[in-house]
């Protein structure tokens, strides 16, 4: 089986970010990118199946220009086999369905039969890709999973479903399967995998080598308009209390109580 | 609180102000190393770095290590073992050995600029791989086919480690009056003695330990003339245990997850490195890397107590800005960065750390240049340099590692002398530097005594051509005009230092021993104003930010650093009178 795993560029987590003069976006020229953590759990998981011989390649699925290159590198140096770069001017300003259409058509041409995304991307935080990878390709699907098996043509996730329950789904491959933390534990790339990665060629499939009409993707394809970008209101600064501590007690108390409503 | 990072940015910059790729990687066998790939390499290193051995520095430092006596077995801080299988399956261990031998093949100059990521990370941890490199290069260079083959390999790889068992109780500094025996036997030998002071020599980190062992075989003539080389595993071949045994640890005042162990060889099997009683020539050989190494240490904490010191400094609040206008009236006191002075103990230190971590560069280089150049001409002056240098980086990197983790501290106030903040930890960390592999006026003794009068003061001549060569390059470059002026006059200086240093040394040793550490520092002084005029060149074609910053801490480095030089040319030529005059029962 070979296994695709989607990779996307974000900002590092621990960046600053600042939006552009035009309120357009983001201003990325000062800003340093890595790969989205979540895809690093699709990825490693992806790398444990292909160790347990589960798999028998791992293919990188990356939608971006040749900045996020390097990104794929990354990925190729920890074991990766192989990586495709999707890049069109037609996928300029895709939504998340846009981005669906380009990987939905890009596993199907690499024969990919199983998918495995992060649940989400830390930079817009949509969280919308897999699932509609997954509708587009009419193949089951199960998000935001912790722990995944594989059993011949059948799959078992567990993912925790909110207020400390647990679900575990079966299901068939081919599958879509979105990483959530606490998945694995992302490896370090070895220094020969770095140097392999470095000489390995990264195709391109533009919109024509992906069989997508480039109306149905991109700005044109779009079903979401970007209005405007702004920055979070500044947070109100602090209060100190003063006075003596059993009445600053009593206060802090009736604060955060009625203020903060936190009590 | 742990803020270090990587500086893997300035790295970067002195990897091209010292054209890494035209010097380093247009050797044919580093062709796949260009400075692209160097990074790529480099940046996996750092990342794994901080985010592994960083969070067990302070742990390792607290918790320290245990000496198990039922078994004399020595059991790691919590995390090592996980932190070292991490590090050896990354493949870091191997970086610059040889690919048939487990290896990554990468030019040394590579590994010697991750070392200082390593260290100030944890310098504890980094001295497992630092010592297991001394070994490595001390088999590749003198161990036999046979011996290659059977141990290079699992400590190329991180399976074992390995350790330098040089000092006895009785003999440190000097060597010649070691007393552990070897006894021919068979096609191996029997060894029996006792070493101290072996850091790793035992732990539990690595199935197997390998010893490289001073020793003395039966018919050896007396003093240092009559030293061997042996390999003597923890666990021989066949799996049975050899006769060597931890008898305890040491209480340091630092490195305290480094254990630092007495080893106790009972008829012990070894393997002959080299040839018969000529093992401090081997010794030699791969004591340029170790101490350069040495020097790192010095240059990393010194960096990671900057980064600390200056994240506390950019927060902290007291008292008022000396220039009214300065003042931000609407804050209780002014950031300590408007006071002169906390600007003065920072400056000093990222002014050498900086000009320190060139020089590390440069001296890497010139190693690899040294081993891999095709043209014997090239290798020569390579090795002129390296020789030269060499115990300058190590003494001077240290002395001034020490002062500036301090000085750091002085920033920092009461808050730094805390174990709130890691560079408590740094200064008892970096102290050893100055003593180990070689105390640092073992370093003057050899630069005045052995790097200068070789081969008729071949080694600063090829040096000074270096300096010459810069300075006329630089003539028509105006922006540099004021540090070429001044790396000018003290390159005059130093030459007028050594000429009186060598009359006053030729009829009477003392004198060149009196002088020799302060000249040793006006050696290093003058160097780094070589290395910031290095540096700056490249600033100039980078542009932007960078350049002004490296320009303006070049301003400080020459105004404020360089004319410490002015005091140790004083103190040098002194004399040995002040000293020697003194009546010891006075002391």
């Amino acid at each position: 089986m070979i296994i695709g795993v989607c990779l996307k560029q974000v900002p590092a987590s621990d960046s600053r970010i600042k939006i552009d003069g035009s309120g357009a976006g983001v201003d990325a020229s000062d800003l340093k990118m890595e790969i989205n953590p979540y895809d690093e759990f699709a990825l490693e998981e992806a790398l444990k199946l292909k160790d347990a011989k589960v798999a028998k390649k791992v293919i990188v699925l990356t939608v971006g220009g040749s900045d996020s290159e390097q990104r794929i590198r990354d990925a190729l140096a920890r074991g990766a086999d192989d990586a495709v770069r999707l890049d069109d001017a037609a996928f300029a300003g895709s939504d998340s369905l846009g981005i669906a259409r380009i990987l939905a058509a890009a596993a199907q041409k690499e024969g990919v039969g199983l998918i495995l995304a992060g649940k989400q991307a830390i930079d817009d935080d949509n969280s919308q890709v897999p699932a509609m990878v997954a509708e587009l390709l009419g193949w089951p699907q199960v998000t935001v999973v912790d722990k995944l098996e594989l059993d011949g043509g059948s799959f078992k996730a567990w993912r925790q479903s909110g207020g400390g329950v647990r679900d575990v789904v079966t299901g068939s491959l081919p599958a879509v399967i979105s990483a959530d933390k606490g998945m694995n534990t992302p490896r370090y790339a070895k220094l020969r995998g770095i140097m392999m990665a470095k000489r390995k060629k990264i195709p391109v499939y533009d919109a024509a080598a992906l069989g997508l009409d480039p109306a149905s993707v991109g700005a044109a394809g779009a079903k979401v308009t970007q209005v405007n970008w702004s920055e979070p209101p500044a947070r109100p600064p602090g209060r100190i209390l003063s006075g003596e501590v059993p009445s600053m007690v009593k206060e802090l108390v009736t604060l955060l109580r009625d203020e903060a409503k936190v009590l | 609180m742990q803020l270090y990072k990587a500086p893997n940015a300035d790295i970067k910059f002195n990897l091209e102000a010292f054209d890494y790729e035209g010097q380093v990687a247009s050797i044919d066998e580093y062709a796949d190393f260009d400075l692209d790939m160097a990074m790529s390499l480099l940046d996996e290193h750092a990342r794994f770095c901080e985010n592994e051995l960083l969070p067990l520095n302070e742990s390792g430092d607290r918790k320290g290590i245990h000496f198990n006596p039922d078994d004399a077995s020595v059991t790691l801080p919590e995390g090592f073992k996980e932190a070292f299988n991490g590090y050896k399956e990354a493949g870091f261990l191997g970086l610059p050995f040889p690919p048939e031998h487990g290896g990554t093949g990468a030019p040394l100059t590579l590994a010697a600029v991750a070392s200082e990521v390593l260290i100030a990370t944890n310098k504890a941890f980094s001295m497992c791989p630092g010592l297991t490199s001394g070994l490595i290069e001390a088999l590749e260079a003198h161990g036999s086919d046979d011996l290659k083959g059977r141990y290079l390999e699992n400590l190329i790889t991180g399976k074992w480690s390995g350790t330098m068992c040089l000092t006895e109780p009785q003999c440190g500094t000097d060597l010649g009056m070691l007393t552990t025996k070897a006894i021919p036997e068979g096609d191996h030998y029997r060894l029996t003695g006792s070493k101290i002071w072996i850091t790793f020599g035992e732990h539990d980190l690595t199935e197997n330990i390998v010893h490289l062992v001073l020793a003395r075989l039966p018919d050896a003539p007396p003093g240092i003339k009559g030293i061997s080389v042996f390999i003597v595993p923890k666990v021989r071949e066949d799996g049975t245990a050899n006769g060597v045994s931890c008898g305890g640890l040491e209480h340091k005042m630092g490195i305290h997850a480094s254990p630092t162990c007495v080893i106790n060889l009972d008829n012990a099997v070894g393997y002959l490195v080299g040839v018969p009683h000529k093992g401090m020539r081997a010794m030699f050989t791969m004591m340029n890397n170790a101490r350069l190494n040495v020097g790192v240490e010095g240059l990393a904490l010194s960096d990671a107590a900057y980064q600390h010191a200056l994240a506390y400094a950019k927060d902290r609040r007291q008292s008022r800005s000396l220039d009214p206008a300065k003042r931000e009236l609407d804050h209780a006191a002014d950031n300590i960065l408007v006071h002169p002075d906390v600007r003065r103990m920072l400056l000093n230190v990222k002014s050498t750390n900086e000009a320190l971590r060139g020089l590390v560069t440069y001296i890497a280089i010139n190693i690899d240049r040294a081993h891999h150049c095709a043209d014997e001409a090239d290798r020569q002056k390579s090795d002129d340099i390296v020789a030269l240098l060499t115990p300058i980086i190590k003494s001077y990197a240290t002395e001034r590692g020490f002062e500036n983790v301090s000085e750091c501290m002085q920033v920092m106030g009461g808050a730094g002398y805390t174990q709130d903040w890691p560079v408590e930890q740094y200064l008892r960390d970096v102290r050893i530097a100055l003593i180990y592999e070689g105390t640092n006026h073992i370093q003057a003794l050899d630069l005045v005594g052995r790097k200068l009068p070789r081969h008729g003061g071949r080694l600063l001549q090829t040096f000074m051509g270096e300096v010459t060569t810069l300075i006329r390059g630089s003539k028509d470059t105006p922006e540099l005009a004021p540090f070429i002026s001044a790396l000018k006059e003290r390159s005059k200086q130093l030459q007028a230092a050594t000429m009186e240093l060598a009359g006053k040394g030729m009829s009477d040793q003392e004198e060149a021993g009196a002088a020799a550490s302060n000249y040793l520092n006006l050696f290093a002084l003058t160097t780094l104003a070589y290395i910031w005029c290095r540096q700056l060149t490249h600033a100039l074609s980078v542009g932007g930010a960078q350049q002004e910053a490296k320009f303006q801490t070049a301003r400080y480095f020459f105004d404020m650093v360089l004319p410490e030089a002015d005091l140790y040319a004083r103190l040098a030529s002194v004399g040995k009178a002040p000293m020697m005059d003194f009546n010891v029962d006075y002391l």
